[in-house]
């Protein structure tokens, strides 16, 4: 474990610290990705939204260096790079806390923040210092775990989230993914871990954050991204969109139930903010 | 009874670290529970036991109840030489258990030890009594087989991908058929006199000697524990009290040196089973506190998250098997010794099941990632217990059988429901 979290100020002006253009990716006979472009600033929370098959998940692989891109450029702190495996993902900065969250269950908090990465005094593991560094870490993200040594099955699915966040932020990456971290979560649970990601805004992290929930994206992000079938739908600055809007362009129909719905009681029509084609 | 203390809030912990170590990090959270003093060590356990983290409490238990109920049928069986006798006779099938741990810990299972013990003897005995080889390089080829034999395991399971129960099975029956090729048309080799066996049969510390190792063992049990202590406060991290450092020091003295002492009546502590003890607290240190068992723990929980976390789970996988076909070996040639024969029969028999009923009845689990090198200390214990003290009812084998499936099935069956306890208590 390294020291993590230097604490650089926002800056938007500049560059994105990631941003790939024209990204495309064929499985066999189905084209998950066509002509996609994305970019994460840092200390900005970009939040990427989009139906099952949008290609979030193809996308966010991409990212992590899972899957590598047919077509397409991506960019990283600046300069052009290829994601050849995960691996070389985390070693430019960009970490990924996948769905299934890959703590050991059966090791404690501290074991798992520190897992591959031990310290070692002398012939044996250096415990203290693990620990020190863990309440570190987590005091950084001011995050509440009521104590280090449980077991993870020990903890809550919130707690879960934070140890697997707090474990992406070893090695100090620039960027962080975050696959539907609230996904299973009760309410408490989720505040605690949007919390968490206000807290790596702040930091200075770029955050994406992949969501079904509304709600969650527009609590957290400063940026949505919408995806539809492979293909960017839409963009929009948090502040000026509506739950509706959104679903619109994740559905790809301005004529679903919630904006008939709107309808009726409005009366008003909405624009259709579709750019792909069509659902 | 419990005095549970009110630690400052959330928002206070960063002023409280800067003005000094008033309260130890671990210990800010205010929803944690802390107990204080001897009383609340009391709640503690009893805490943990409700929430089904027994450890070795049920083998303890059992451990007792064996002993009073054989020695109610015959007060022989807690005289010297019987226990004696039982930590001889432990040590061989307990050091193939050992390893049957290993491969446990990783979910795994090893069906093949027995065999693997037996084709071990067969060829040392072959080496070096038709051969003519020297003991020491006898002994060398007979562990170098086992340790071959689990590397080629570990290929097969973790490049191959064959399962391990498939591939263990397998070489179960084959390295039958190789001891018997080995054995050769004679069958049975007796062992001439050797180092080797005078080591495993009549090697016994002197009582002065065996003093002076539980004195040793106790000043290590409680430097190690104050280092620790002084280390954690250092590092301003709760730390357990010193008392209770010095009261466990000084029970362990007492338990220790009256066992040595109860020993020393009859011949007293042997190598043999002294190699055992040093092999089970060397491989807790090596699981508990080096690198390599972390991540033999990290690969038996979640063999993608230790993929992610940069394990080398081949490498991890590997290792294991061949240090469990490495401890069969070990444990096979000291059993031979022991007898001073090999024959058709050494590793046939119980030997693969009991070794790997200690391991289970010892509190390993059969799903990986949770157990303990001690699991095949007390577990070989048990069921040697079980056996001497049949023998010594003079009750038929077929008894022992029937005893020991019962006792298998009742360790795994306390393990069961503990670990729904631990499921609802969250303690995993």
């Amino acid at each position: 474990m390294t020291d993590v979290l230097s604490p650089a100020p926002p800056t938007r002006a500049s560059e994105p610290v990631l941003s790939m253009s024209g990204v495309s990716k064929r499985f066999g006979a189905v084209q998950a990705l066509t002509d996609v472009d994305f970019a994460v600033h840092e200390g900005e929370v970009v939040a990427l939204v989009g139906d099952n098959g949008a290609g979030k998940s193809t996308l966010v692989k991409v990212i992590a260096g899972v899957h590598q891109s047919d077509a397409g450029t991506i960019r990283f702190d600046g300069r052009q790079v290829s994601v050849s495996s995960p691996t070389e993902a985390q070693k430019l900065g960009i970490a990924t806390v996948f769905q299934d969250l890959a703590l050991c269950d059966n090791l404690d908090v501290v074991a798992n923040l520190s897992l591959g990465q031990e310290n070692v005094r002398g012939v044996f593991l250096d415990e203290v210092e693990m620990e020190r560094q863990a309440w570190k870490l987590l005091r950084q993200l001011s995050a509440k775990i009521p104590s280090v040594r449980i077991p993870i099955a020990g903890l809550s699915g919130g707690q879960r989230q934070t140890v697997a966040i707090a474990r992406s932020l070893i090695g100090d990456p620039k960027v962080i993914m975050l696959d539907e971290p609230t996904a299973a979560l009760g309410v408490a649970q989720t505040a605690e871990v949007l919390n968490l990601v206000e807290r790596l805004r702040e930091n200075g992290h770029g955050v994406i954050l992949i969501s079904h929930n509304m709600a969650d994206v527009q609590a957290v992000a400063d940026r949505i991204v919408v995806l539809r079938l492979g293909r960017n739908a839409a963009e929009f600055k948090v502040a000026d969109v509506t739950t509706e809007q959104l679903v619109a362009a994740i559905t790809g129909a301005s004529d679903n139930v919630v904006t008939q719905r709107r309808d009726r009681t409005a009366g008003s029509s909405t624009t259709s903010l579709d750019k792909g084609a069509p659902a | 009874m419990s005095t549970t203390q009110q630690p400052p809030g959330g928002l206070e912990v960063a002023e409280v670290e800067e003005a000094g170590p008033a309260v130890p990090a671990n210990l800010a959270d205010e929803r944690l529970l802390q107990e204080k003093g001897f009383a609340g060590a009391l709640t503690v356990f009893r805490r943990r036991i409700q929430g089904g983290d027994l450890g070795v409490l049920p083998v303890l238990i059992g451990i007792v109840a064996i002993a009073i109920v054989f020695y109610s049928q015959n007060p022989t069986f807690l005289s010297s030489r019987t226990l004696v006798n039982i930590t001889l006779f432990a040590a061989p099938i307990g050091i193939i258990a050992l390893g049957v741990v290993l491969v446990l810990l990783l979910g795994e299972i090893d069906l093949s030890v027995g065999s693997v013990s037996g084709l071990a003897a067969s060829i040392m005995a072959v080496l070096s009594v038709y051969q003519g080889w020297p003991v020491w390089a006898a002994l060398l080829i007979g562990m170098a087989t086992g340790a071959a034999i689990g590397c080629v395991y570990g290929v097969l399971f973790a490049i191959v991908g064959v399962p391990s129960f498939v591939i263990t099975l397998a070489g179960l029956l084959g390295f039958v058929g190789l001891q018997l090729v080995v054995l050769g048309p004679n069958g049975t080799i007796n062992l001439p006199d050797s180092w080797f066996v005078e080591f495993v049969r009549f090697s016994f510390l002197s009582p002065l000697q065996s003093y002076l190792l539980v004195l040793l063992v106790v000043a290590v049990y409680a430097g190690g524990s104050a280092y620790g202590i002084q280390r954690r406060k250092a590092a301003q991290l709760s730390a357990p009290s010193m008392t209770g450092v010095i009261v466990r020091s000084v029970l362990l003295a007492i338990a220790l040196g009256y066992l040595a002492y109860y020993l020393n009546i009859d011949r007293g502590i042997g190598y043999l089973p002294l190699l055992f003890v040093l092999l089970v607290v060397i491989m807790d240190l090596v699981l508990r506190k080096r690198r390599w068992g972390r991540h033999v723990f990290a690969v038996g929980g979640n063999v993608e998250a230790a993929r992610r976390s940069g394990i080398n789970v081949t490498a991890i996988r590997i290792s294991v098997f061949a240090l469990t076909g490495f401890f069969a070996a070990l444990g096979g040639l000291l059993a031979a010794a022991q007898l001073t024969s090999v024959s058709q029969m050494s590793g046939a028999g119980d030997t693969n099941l009991t070794a790997i009923a200690a391991a289970v009845i010892g509190g390993t689990s059969l799903f990986g990632g949770r157990g303990s090198a001690y699991s095949a200390l007390l577990g070989i214990l048990v069921l040697q217990m079980i056996q001497s003290g049949l023998n010594l009812l003079l009750v038929d084998s077929s008894v022992r059988f029937i005893v020991t499936g019962a006792v298998l099935l009742l360790a795994v069956s306390i393990d069961s429901v503990a670990r729904r306890a631990r499921s609802s208590s969250g303690r995993g």
